[in-house]
This record gives structure tokens, C-alpha cells and sequence, in this order.
């Protein structure tokens, strides 16, 4: 396990720039969480640290040593792809035994036999140990490259999009899983999601990447809290941060040109009347959407509430976030 | 009544279309069936007209295919009976065998040559076809073009200057110069067929290798190869074809150490008379080799382009 630097990369393909000017301090034993829309270049950033990409400028340090004339083999890197990958002539057991048997590691069998069955074990494809790589569902194709990568102790774990075709409870099991590798074996993990709740629970530190350039850095909850740009504050947050015009209420700060309210900023029973539209009962939450001036809001509310659509609610911001006319936060730094 | 399934021919469907690739076996495969029938008829049956579809099979075409002959009288026959089966069909026809024939060395030469020059083709062609397929190359596309240039006359156009040429470096009628030759005709198809191939290969697989600790050279056999393997055969298979069947270069320059066997048969008409049997013995034993090897290879054929483990 490794502190991993990377000092003002960049990366261009034509004239995208697919990574820009990223600085970035990984430490040791760390869970990073990289978001991003599609196209912002995270799948990039992996494979620049992985060596399968070379930067244009910028460095790669693993431990204060640049890594950057090192091939992907010397960098002691593992790398789970997006479009995962397995060799389709080999079985499963093949599979993950290949990283084991590379000529750099040349692993005895039994410890082979060992690893493999307990990542096997863990990632439950022991019973598919077997088959042929190719036979295999899309959701195991993608346990079998997670644990390609879990039979290797490298100085790194490079994850894109690992858990995004599995279901909603192996997702979960698999998520607890990861972050136990993490916690116990002090592995440091770069990792690509879009999904948030995989970027608040594992994370000890999440990115925000929009268009190649890393927007804010922080813990979870400084990203989700105190948001450096509105398109970071829309990333974060389930249902999505409302946005509306920064005169809706009075007492917005100069320059303001939009306002954010989380669904949890809103407070109700004073304020401007807005009009029920619906109300959504999703289970673990309740959704109540509103109208206001002709702006959509999204708040929730406690599920046994008696409003209907076509009632009127006052609500008015509480904490609100503001930001100026090119998506940069005004009042940063003052909340906290 | 059965369910039907729509990726599924019905019994009726796979009757009909058995029948008919059972009819086009026949048709094509009938040429084949009268030669390996000719090479067990004698020499009066094979031009028996009408032919023979009934006849006393004799090992005669061979015998006389792999030995050379001379007359001898009754009373020296007598004298030294044979002693092996093939001796008597010779003596029957009042001769004794005076020493093997050529067929036997033209053959392995054929050997040599065919299976060599596939080996060396294929061998570079799948080194080049991966270089164009997964580097930069300069001039990349004129390079291809280039190599697939050297196909678009017939390769006997050039059969003149490539005897002065042999001829001056030494090269006429040896196997290096016809490994080389055949080589030289082959590579073009065989770079174009297998960077085919090796583009239908996505670069994932070589990179995952890289990241689990192979140098390039490393991931190249142990990912590239297996999932070329296919594409490797099919090759193979058409580069052996084109070295073990051609004749006019054979001819040109070939005539003793080095000759093989399609200049060699028809040699065997003009010996004592037009025989037929031996000839056609000849053939079916030239048929054999390419056979068995595209047999040996039928699995990699049939097994198509592994549906790759890549989320597309
Ligand atoms: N090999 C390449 N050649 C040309 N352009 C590329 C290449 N790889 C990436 N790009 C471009 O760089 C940008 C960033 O791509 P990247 O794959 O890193 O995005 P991403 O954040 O991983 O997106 P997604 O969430 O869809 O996977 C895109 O605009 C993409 O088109
Ligand atoms: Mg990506």
C-alpha cells in the first residue's frame, strides 16, 4: 500500500481535454471516490495512474518516487475496467489465478489454491470456480474481475464502476465487503461510481471531476455540506439539490443568481406558499414535490402526512447554499 | 406438438437441408472417390470402358508408384521366387523390382517445403498483423496496401526474374529457396487475414494482462495468441494449401533435391506406358497430408470468434 501524489496532470486526446491540470494527494490507505458525469474524464485519471495511459505533463508518485517511466506491470497496480475484462478462454479459477502467476509474483500453487478460494468465498463464485469465464452472468463477469484484482496486495486498487451491474443486495453486501478490505487490510483504493451512496459509505475522500478539471476534494461530508461549485452540489444528494433563482426569497447576498436548497433546507409553515403537486411514498422516504412561481421543488415529509395535491404550503429556505451566475459558491466558507 | 423456438430449425427443416449438404458431398466429393478408386484398379480396369464400378481391388498403383522396375525372364523368375507381397505383383507382370522410386523423397520434400513455408508465413504474419494492428505505425495504411500490392499480379509474372535470381544466389532447387519463395507469396494473405482477426481481439484483454504484471511480450502469448487461435488456423490452413499445391514455380525451379511432388506425378505417366493406377495412387497420397491437417485443426475452425467477456 502506497501514498499515491499526482501533480498537475494532464491528458488531452485531440482536443478534448480529458484530464486537466489534476492535482490530487491519495493517502495511504485511503478510500477515494471519484464523481463525475460521463465524459469527465474518470476512467482517464485510472489509467493514467494505472500506466496504460502516459500524461502529457504533470507527475505520479507512489510513496515519493515517480512512477511515471514505469510500465503498468512495474507500478504494482490493480485495475478493475469498467468494461471488465475477463479472458475468455480461460476458466474463473484461471482468472484470478493469472495476476498470481505473472512472472513478477510467480506465486506457489498452494497459496494460489488459498487466495483464490477465499476471494472466491467472499466474492460468492466459489461454486463457478469451474466454468468458463464466458459462461458466466454479467453481475459474476464483474465479481470475477473485483476479485482479479482482491488476489493482489498492490500498492494501489484502480475500480471503475465495479459494482454497477450487480443487484441491489449484493451491492450492498459487496459495498461493506470493500470498505473491510479497506479498514483491515489498509488498502488504499482509487474508485469510480456514480452511484452516491457507494460515494458517502465507503469514502474517506470523495473528488469531483467535471470536464477533466477536479472541481472540490474533501471528505464526503464536506462535499456534501459546503459544495465548492453547483454542478458539486448537484452531484451529491438523493433527491437532487433544487435550484431556483436567487430573488424566489429575500435576502440573498450580491451576486447571487441561484439559489440551492437541499430537500432537507426547506422548512415549512412560513415562508411563500407553494402548491402541492404530488406526494411519493418510496418506502424508506417521502417525496413531496411543489410549485412555486412555476419552479419545481422536491422536499420530503413525514410519510403519515395529510397533504394532497392541490393543497398550499408555506416553506421557505433554511441553510440555504447560493451561488453566482457562472455555478461558483458565494458564501463558502461562512456556514461552517 | 413440440414447442417451437425461433433460433431453433424445426425436424423437417433440418432433414431437408441434411439432405441437400448430403447431395453437394456427393457431387463434390465424387472426383475425389473415383481417384482413390483408380488408384486400387489395374491398369486394365482403370481405362476399362464403360468404368468399372465393381472390380478386384490390387495394390498394384502403389507398388509401382514407390518402386522402379525391369523386365526379367521366366526362367530367372522361376529360379528366384518372391518372397514379399509386393514382389509377386511385380513378378506377376514378368518384372522384378530394381529399387525404390523417386516418390518417396518428392513427398518429403513437399513436406518440408508446404509445412515450412506455413509455419515461417504464419510465424510473421502474426507478429506484423499484431504490430499494424495494436502500434503506431508510420505510413500505417500504405504499408498494408504496400504488402496486399504484392498479390495483384499473378505470382508467376515475376517467375523469370526469380530464376535469375535464384540462380545466381544459389538457391535454385533447394528447399530454403522454395520455403522462402512460397513465404513470400503467402505473407501478404497471411497479414491481412490474421490483422483481421487480431483487431476483432479487444485491446482490454492486453491491458488487464499489463496490469496483472505481464510485459507486453508476456500478455501477447498468454492473452493474444489463444484468442487467435482460430484465426491462426484458418490461416494456416490457407497457406498450406496454396505451398503444397503449386506447380509452375515447382517446375521452374526444382528438378532433383528439392522437387516436389505435384511436378513428380505426372513424371510418373511417361515411365512404361500411361500408368494410370500409379498416378492416381500418387494423388490420393498427395491428398492426404492437407486432410489430416485441416482435420487436426477442424476444432479451432468450428469453434468461431470467442464470444468475448468484454461489456460492450
Ligand atoms: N482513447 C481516447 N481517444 C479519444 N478520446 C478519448 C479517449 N479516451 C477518452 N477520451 C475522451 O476523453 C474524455 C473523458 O473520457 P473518460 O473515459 O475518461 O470519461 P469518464 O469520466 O470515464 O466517462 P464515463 O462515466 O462515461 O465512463 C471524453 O470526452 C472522451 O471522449
Ligand atoms: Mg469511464
Amino acid at each position: 500500500m502506497a501514498e499515491v501524489v499526482l501533480e498537475r496532470l494532464r491528458r488531452s486526446f485531440g482536443a478534448t481535454v480529458a484530464t486537466d491540470d489534476v492535482s490530487l494527494v491519495i493517502p495511504d490507505g485511503a478510500f477515494v471516490v471519484l464523481l463525475g458525469p460521463t465524459g469527465a474524464g474518470k476512467t482517464t485519471l485510472l489509467r493514467l495512474v494505472s500506466g496504460l495511459e502516459a500524461p502529457e505533463a504533470g507527475d505520479i508518485r507512489f510513496d515519493g518516487r515517480s512512477v511515471l517511466g514505469l510500465m503498468p506491470a512495474e507500478r504494482n497496480v490493480t485495475m478493475v475496467f469498467q468494461q471488465y475484462s475477463l479472458y475468455p478462454h480461460m476458466t474463473v479459477r484461471e482468472n484470478l489465478a493469472f495476476p498470481l502467476r505473472s512472472p513478477r509474483l510467480r506465486t506457489p500453487e498452494a497459496e494460489i489454491a488459498r487466495k483464490v478460494g477465499e476471494v472466491a468465498e467472499v466474492l460468492r463464485i466459489a461454486h463457478k470456480l469451474d466454468n468458463r469465464a464466458t459462461a458466466l452472468s454479467g453481475g459474476e463477469m464483474q465479481r470475477v474481475s473485483i476479485g482479479r484484482a482482491l488476489v493482489r496486495t498492490p500498492a494501489i486498487h484502480l475500480m471503475d464502476e465495479p459494482l454497477s451491474s450487480l443487484d441491489a443486495k449484493l451491492r450492498a453486501d459487496l459495498r461493506v465487503e470493500l470498505k473491510r478490505i479497506q479498514a483491515t487490510l489498509g488498502a488504499t483504493l482509487l474508485y469510480v461510481t456514480h452511484d452516491q451512496i457507494e460515494a458517502m459509505t465507503m469514502a474517506t475522500h470523495v473528488g469531483v471531476l467535471d470536464q477533466g478539471r477536479l472541481v472540490q476534494f474533501g471528505s464526503p461530508r464536506e462535499v456534501y455540506e459546503d459544495p465548492a461549485t453547483l454542478h458539486v452540489a448537484i452531484r451529491l444528494g438523493l433527491p437532487r439539490i433544487n435550484t431556483l433563482p436567487a430573488d424566489l426569497w429575500p435576502g440573498a447576498p450580491a451576486g447571487a443568481r441561484v439559489i440551492g436548497l437541499r430537500p432537507e433546507h426547506i422548512a415549512t409553515g412560513r415562508g411563500r406558499a407553494a402548491s402541492v403537486q404530488r406526494v411519493e411514498h418510496l418506502g424508506d422516504q417521502t417525496r413531496l414535490h411543489l410549485r412555486l412561481d412555476g419552479h419545481e421543488i422536491v422536499t420530503l415529509i413525514d410519510p403519515d402526512t395529510d397533504l394532497e395535491p392541490g393543497d398550499s404550503l408555506a416553506i421557505e429556505p433554511r441553510n440555504p447554499l447560493y451561488f453566482d451566475a457562472a455555478g461558483g459558491r458565494i458564501d463558502r466558507g461562512d456556514r461552517r | 406438438m413440440s414447442a417451437t423456438s425461433p433460433t431453433e430449425p424445426g425436424a423437417r427443416l433440418k432433414l431437408v437441408s441434411g439432405l441437400l449438404v448430403g447431395l453437394y458431398a456427393l457431387i463434390t466429393l465424387l472426383p475425389l472417390l473415383w481417384i482413390i478408386a483408380t488408384g486400387f484398379k489395374s491398369s486394365a480396369d482403370a481405362i476399362a470402358y464403360p468404368p468399372k464400378l465393381v472390380f478386384e481391388p490390387t495394390l498394384e498403383g502403389y507398388v509401382n508408384l514407390f518402386t522402379t522396375q525391369t523386365r526379367q525372364t521366366p526362367e530367372m523368375l522361376a529360379a528366384d521366387p518372391p518372397t514379399t507381397w509386393y514382389e509377386r505383383i511385380v513378378s506377376e507382370k514378368g518384372m522384378v523390382i530394381a529399387g525404390p522410386s523417386r516418390f518417396g523423397e518428392r513427398f518429403l520434400n513437399s513436406i518440408i517445403i508446404g509445412f515450412g513455408s506455413t509455419f515461417l508465413s504464419v510465424f510473421l504474419g502474426t507478429l506484423a498483423a499484431y504490430a499494424f494492428s495494436r502500434y503506431r505505425v508510420p505510413l500505417k495504411d500504405d504499408l498494408l496496401f504496400f504488402i496486399l500490392s504484392t498479390r495483384m499480379m499473378p505470382p508467376i509474372a515475376v517467375a523469370i526474374p526469380i530464376f535469375l535470381m535464384f540462380r545466381t544466389i544459389g538457391l535454385s532447387d533447394t528447399h530454403a529457396g522454395m520455403i522462402l519463395l512460397y513465404t513470400a507469396v503467402n505473407l501478404s494473405l497471411a497479414v491481412w487475414l490474421l490483422k483481421g482477426f487480431i483487431d476483432e481481439i479487444p485491446r482490454e484483454y492486453e491491458e488487464a494482462a499489463l496490469i496483472d504484471g505481464y510485459s507486453r511480450f508476456h500478455a501477447f502469448v498468454k492473452v493474444v495468441l489463444p484468442q487467435a487461435a482460430t484465426g491462426i488456423a484458418s490461416t494456416a490452413i490457407f497457406c498450406l494449401i496454396f505451398a503444397w499445391n503449386e506447380y509452375a514455380f515447382a517446375v521452374l525451379l526444382t528438378s532433383g533435391t528439392a522437387q516436389t511432388a505435384p511436378p513428380f506425378i505426372p513424371t510418373i505417366i511417361g515411365v512404361g506406358g500411361r500408368d494410370w493406377p500409379a498416378v492416381a495412387a500418387g494423388a490420393t497420397l498427395f491428398l492426404l497430408p492437407v486432410m489430416v491437417f485441416t482435420i487436426l485443426l477442424r476444432k479451432h475452425l468450428l469453434r468461431g470468434i470467442t464470444f468475448g467477456a468484454v461489456r460492450k
